[in-house]
């Protein structure tokens, strides 16, 4: 075999994973993802060894429901062939390894600076020379906006090529936000720290990667997780959803000046982030979750509590859902507004709900599932076909009915929280670890690689929005320059989570 | 001077009641409504800055603004009160004078060399362009109905005979609002509320200013208000007495400013590139307008 197959949140010995000379393993990967819509790559990164780089690429296959592991070493300087030319699946991974190794590809079409990493190959690369696309042309004009933004949002700075009002080209360039955490995760040796840092990967997205993070440490310690840490991870995962879901609907109405829609639903947002301040005593569900143990167990009182505040927030929500997807004013803003077509999201590789919007299926929870998904909750994906403003918001709408569905379904039978017998997590020697998480934006991939002393030794983390960035600058095209911060609040990606 | 002084009154809250609508409509109680014009008076406390890329026009702008405004403003009548400026045909230069201002607004917008600047100047020059056609069919109707070619003339001689001409006041009234809210880039042309630099029409243009010239020009955005608001009450007012005409113009102001908070809580904006089609609309209510008073003329064959 030229991979092997394995299952989300497994580890396996590191010395298992199979290894290539880089143009077979090229071959492989590039077979195996291609025309299979069901796959994509998950991850691919690499790490030194030795005098050399190893890179490991991990594609996950939906229908089959594992994960191809395999991998190369190659030299430092050498000029290697790229993956993008064959699949643009890769292009993000790629420059991020050339970025951090300089490793040189001959055939790369993008191969520019991707967040300027502390240790990135080439210091002499600075954030204020990136190299723009550029139109020399006396009709198109460019406009620049960021890194600072008028709203409070996340640095990153958008290059428009416009002509007149329409946009021909956008190109984000990002890395404003980079910490480091990749290094991080290394530095810091103990595991609350690791977890605290996991819980701010993405401000956004706490449970998310925190979930990721303890799947994945467990994994890597052998150590199997009790239904009740699993009951309040897949909880928490569902809540989150829906707080953020509902607060990016305020935020869509904000941006067509909608008022109503955006009072509404920002108020509604409140209770369920106020939820969890009852729960775990941070409104961001910071500190909930834990490795092997959970400090805030969920009680049957919590359970009534939570079933008083969906019970108030359904009638709300559907009355101005009501309203909302039926106002015509709103309606024509956001249909066939920021349209990305089948073709270029396969191409791409969107992950969450940026493929889901345009009829490609990809949602961890239903392919490769983890926690109690699969068991107690068997997930359908919600799948709109239209790839607009008005899909995305559909797909939230959906998700926030479906995540109170599963989240009543779930404190119906609330797992008897046993505080664990004296136990040690302790990872495995010379290990490799893989953990998927659907997030409310999308795909969560971690993954971990530890040395023979059992210490980490890689960690490395990829946010969905990594690969989702380029279905919003695909999306703005031939729009008009005043719908990109529909756009762009219509996917609502993550800067911190690309930068890392 | 009655108008004058009418006006700089209701410039003092109009916004205010705009303010305070749209929060009490999404369930907020708001700020009180003098609150707008504290805020102009804090601007006005303070200096302004200026961008070394900029010249004199950015700074002589806004002055010119204001004053291209409070100029119009002297030309409206109250009813039976004529305007302190009243001729034959002052409502040519009552749009010029206004155009002129916002001519000024644009420059200023480009001289400060911003993309984003750049960009609402050419809006607002595209918006004010397609509302002209609007505003002359409208008054040149009415010209045409009274026989009079000066707002006081038109206004004082104003008396409703039939039920059409009641349809043309409340047609006019309809175009009116609209063409208020076009000139002062509000919904559901513009947003004033947003902080998106790519959508905004009217308040990307003056991004760059700061202090007292920001006063001014908000200010400016409350006089024209209330002055379109003016212009709507004489079309109610006609030749009544002064103490019924003042609290009449009074009602209307506020029932004028409630009806723009309700249209900016309930709907949402349109989309930049059907403006247009939407300031179109002014347009051909105005010509609406136009046959309507030849039919009541008997003119129309």
């Amino acid at each position: 075999m030229n991979y092997i197959s394995i299952h989300n949140n497994q580890s396996i010995a590191l010395k298992d994973i199979p290894e290539h000379a880089y143009t077979m393993f090229m071959e492989t990967n590039i077979a195996l993802m291609k025309g299979n819509p069901a796959r994509h790559c998950v991850n691919y990164f690499g790490y030194s060894a030795a005098d050399k780089i190893k890179l490991i690429c991990c594609i996950a296959d939906d229908d089959l429901h594992e994960i191809f592991v395999s991998s190369t070493v190659v030299d430092k300087g050498y000029q290697l062939p790229s993956f993008t030319a064959k699949n643009h699946n890769f292009e993000k991974f790629e420059r991020e390894i050339h970025e951090n190794f300089g490793v040189k590809y001959s055939d790369h079409p993008w191969l520019k600076p991707m967040r300027y990493a502390h240790n990135r190959a080439d210091k002499n690369e600075k954030i204020e020379n990136y190299p723009f696309y550029q139109v020399e042309s006396e009709e198109l004009h460019e406009v620049g906006v960021g890194p600072i933004h008028a709203g409070v949002i996340e640095p990153g700075h958008f290059r428009f090529i416009c002509n007149g009002e329409q946009i021909m080209h956008l190109e984000i360039q990002l890395g404003y936000q980079h910490r480091g955490i990749e290094q991080l995760f290394i530095q810091k040796k103990k595991l609350l720290e690791r977890t605290t840092l996991a819980e701010n990967i993405a401000g956004d997205t706490t449970v998310g990667h925190t979930t990721a993070f303890v799947n994945l440490w467990e994994s890597l310690c052998g150590y199997t997780p009790d239904r009740s840490l699993q009951f309040s991870r897949t909880l928490a995962l569902e809540l989150e959803r829906m707080a953020i879901h509902t607060g990016d609907l305020a935020a869509i109405c904000a941006d067509i000046a909608y008022q109503l829609g955006n009072s509404v639903y920002g108020r509604l947002r409140t209770p369920i982030v106020n939820y969890f301040q009852e729960w775990g005593g941070n409104r961001l569900a910071k500190g909930l979750i834990r490795a092997g143990k959970i400090n805030y167990p969920f009680s049957e009182e919590l359970a009534t509590r939570l079933n008083t505040v969906l019970n108030t927030y359904e009638p709300d929500f559907e009355e101005i859902t009501k309203k909302f997807f039926k106002l015509p004013s709103a309606l024509s803003r956001m249909e066939k507004t920021g349209v990305v077509s089948y073709e270029q999201i396969y191409e791409i590789g969107t992950v969450g709900m940026a493929a889901r919007m345009n009829g490609l299926c990809r949602d961890i929870r239903f392919s490769h599932p983890h926690d109690m998904y699969g068991s107690s909750i068997v997930h359908t994906p919600i799948i709109k076909h239209h790839g607009d403003v008005y899909s995305r918001a559909q797909i939230r709408r959906e998700e926030i009915r479906q995540s109170m569905t599963y989240a009543r379904k779930l404190i119906t039978e609330v797992p008897e929280f046993k505080k664990p017998e004296n136990f040690t997590l302790n990872p495995g020697k010379g290990m490799f670890a893989i953990s998927l998480v659907e997030g409310w934006r999308g795909e969560i991939c971690h993954c971990a690689i530890t040395d023979q002393e059992g210490d980490l030794m890689v960690y490395k983390v990829k946010d969905p929005s990594h690969h989702n960035w380029m279905a919003l600058a695909q999306a703005v095209r031939s729009n008009e320059i005043s719908d990109f911060p529909i756009c762009n609040k219509s996917f609502n990606l993550s800067y911190c989570g690309h930068d890392l | 001077m009655v108008s004058l002084v009418l006006i700089i009154l209701t410039s003092l809250f109009f916004t205010g009641i705009v303010v305070r609508t749209k929060s009490i409509a999404s369930g907020r109680k708001g700020p009180g409504i003098f609150q707008p014009m504290k805020d102009i008076i804090r601007l006005w406390k303070k200096g302004s800055v200026y961008s070394t890329t900029t010249s004199f026009i950015f700074q002589i702008a806004p002055s010119i603004y204001i004053a291209s405004v409070l100029m119009a403003i002297l030309m409206i009548p109250h009813g039976n009160h004529p305007g302190i400026i009243s001729f034959e045909g002052d409502f040519v230069m009552f749009a010029y004078v206004l155009a002129l201002g916002k001519f000024l607004m644009i420059i200023s917008a480009l001289d400060t060399g911003s993309s984003f600047e750049g960009m609402g100047a050419s809006r607002e020059a595209l918006y004010s362009m397609l509302v002209e056609p609007a505003f002359f069919i409208l008054i040149g109707s009415f010209a045409l109905f009274t026989g009079q070619t000066s707002f006081h003339g038109i206004f004082s001689s104003l008396h409703y005979g039939s039920h059409i001409s009641y349809m043309l006041g409340g047609l006019a009234t309809f175009v009116f609002i609209f063409i208020a809210m076009i000139e002062n880039s509000r919904m559901p042309v513009d947003d004033p509320k947003t902080h998106l630099e790519l959508t905004m029409v009217h308040e990307v243009m003056i991004l760059d200013n700061s202090g007292f010239d920001l006063g001014l020009i908000m200010y400016t955005t409350h006089l024209k208000f209330a002055m379109y608001g003016a212009i709507i009450s004489n079309f109610f007012i006609g030749v009544l007495p002064l103490e019924i005409s003042i609290p009449l113009f009074f009602a209307v102001q506020i029932c004028f400013a409630v009806v723009v908070g309700i249209i900016e809580s309930f709907i949402a904006r349109f989309r930049l590139g059907h403006n247009p089609q939407f300031i179109f609309i002014l347009t051909s209510v105005s010509l609406l307008i136009f046959f309507g008073v030849l039919l009541v003329l008997g003119k129309f064959i």
